[in-house]
């Protein structure tokens, strides 16, 4: 069994409500974060990415002056200074099968629906620390591979060109931990 | 805390895309313990999320009220951007936090309000009372939550309300099928 400690990870939360700006920091101090910080809006959380490096951004879609879907896409320019690596949950009401999709081109790493679980928030954290998936960059596309698994299944034309290898697969760390030395 | 320097990428180019892979500058807060292990920070969280619970009742007055107040800029200068974007969020804000705060009949009821917002071909065209129920209906579903006999109340006012706006939405885009098409798709965001 793995826990995380995190104690030794730094958030940042971005949500313009601030009933659930205080339940996330409930959440997050209560599994024993201890830096989290707080952002009411897109273009502020931007500032405080680059200042704090967060190692897990938390973010809202619905904000003012930017949301979270421009503060994804900010985030995952590949040219940038700051990392553009860092993995984003996104947290939000909107839960239709077309905003999921734009969220997850815009390089978000996981979504939540709310109603926020402590649950939910506890596994997605657990998967970006666990599981991480190698990113992709294309001519329109920079962020986590999007394909979370190979289906057998599928048939179409293959969009990615290249050979037999189009995934490289980063090893779970929770199945290196299980390898035997 | 992955404070120091970044390890170095690997990067497979292929023809029309590269597969970058870092290191997984994360993997340092991952520890194994016991099976036996007795610590459950999921737990630890639901209880603090119950003991933060004695706001949430005043939380849920302040967003209705944020409700009422957008609808009342409507029925005073009408659907303008800033009208309609700050009844969108109050709204949402409540589908969002409803359920959390112990009135998911508010949410569902919420919920439905956004549909319409997002989907009406004209807003302005709205029968009004459509809009002005669903707020009267969040509303009242949190003043009257300490009534014993509200809650099956609730969940059929929230119930009917949907039914109602979606048979609006369908009519209204019945020439529009993308939206349609997005009014009757059911959610694909995974539960817990």
């Amino acid at each position: 069994m793995y826990r995380i400690d995190f104690n030794k990870l730094r958030f940042l939360i971005c949500d313009d409500n601030p009933h659930m700006r205080r339940i996330l920091r409930t959440l997050l101090h209560s599994f024993g974060a201890r830096e989290v910080y707080e952002s009411e809006d897109g273009a502020t959380a931007l500032e405080m990415y680059t200042h704090y490096v967060p190692d897990i951004v938390i973010t809202d879609w619905s904000m003012p002056i930017f949301d979270g879907l421009e503060l994804s896409q900010m985030i995952r320019q590949p040219e940038s200074k700051g990392n553009p690596y860092a993995p984003i949950i996104m947290l939000t009401g909107h839960s239709e099968k077309r905003r999921v999709t734009v969220a997850r081109d815009a390089g978000v790493t996981e979504f939540l629906a709310k109603p926020i679980s402590a649950k939910g928030l506890y596994q997605r954290i657990l998967n970006v620390v666990g599981n991480p998936r190698p990113f992709i960059k294309t001519k329109t596309y920079f962020g986590p591979d999007r394909r979370r698994n190979t289906s057998t299944a599928y048939i179409g034309p293959e969009r990615r060109i290249g050979g037999e290898m189009e995934v490289m697969q980063q090893p779970s760390l929770l199945d290196k931990a299980r390898t035997p030395i | 805390m992955a404070r120091e320097k970044p390890a170095a990428l690997q990067i497979e180019t292929f023809a029309d895309h590269h597969v970058i892979t870092q290191p997984n500058p994360l993997r340092k807060v991952l520890r194994r313990v016991a099976e036996k292990d007795l610590d459950d920070p999921v737990a630890r969280a639901e209880k603090a999320l119950a003991d933060l619970s004695g706001e949430f009742t005043n939380w849920m007055t302040i967003e209705s009220d944020r409700l009422a107040a957008a609808h009342a800029a409507i029925l005073k200068d009408g659907f303008t951007s800033v009208t309609r974007e700050e009844l969108f969020r109050a709204a949402h804000d409540i589908k969002g936090d409803a359920a959390t705060f112990g009135f998911p009949s508010a949410g569902a009821a919420a919920d439905s309000l956004c549909r319409i917002i997002e989907h009406a071909p004209n807003l302005a065209k709205v029968p009004a009372p459509l809009i002005a129920h669903h707020i009267n209906a969040i509303q009242a579903i949190v003043r009257e939550r300490t009534r014993l006999d509200t809650v099956s109340t609730a969940n059929e006012l929230s119930r009917q309300l949907r039914g109602i706006a979606d048979e609006y939405l369908k009519h209204a885009n019945r020439n529009r099928p993308e939206h349609l098409e997005a009014i009757l798709a059911p959610s694909i965001v995974p539960g817990d």
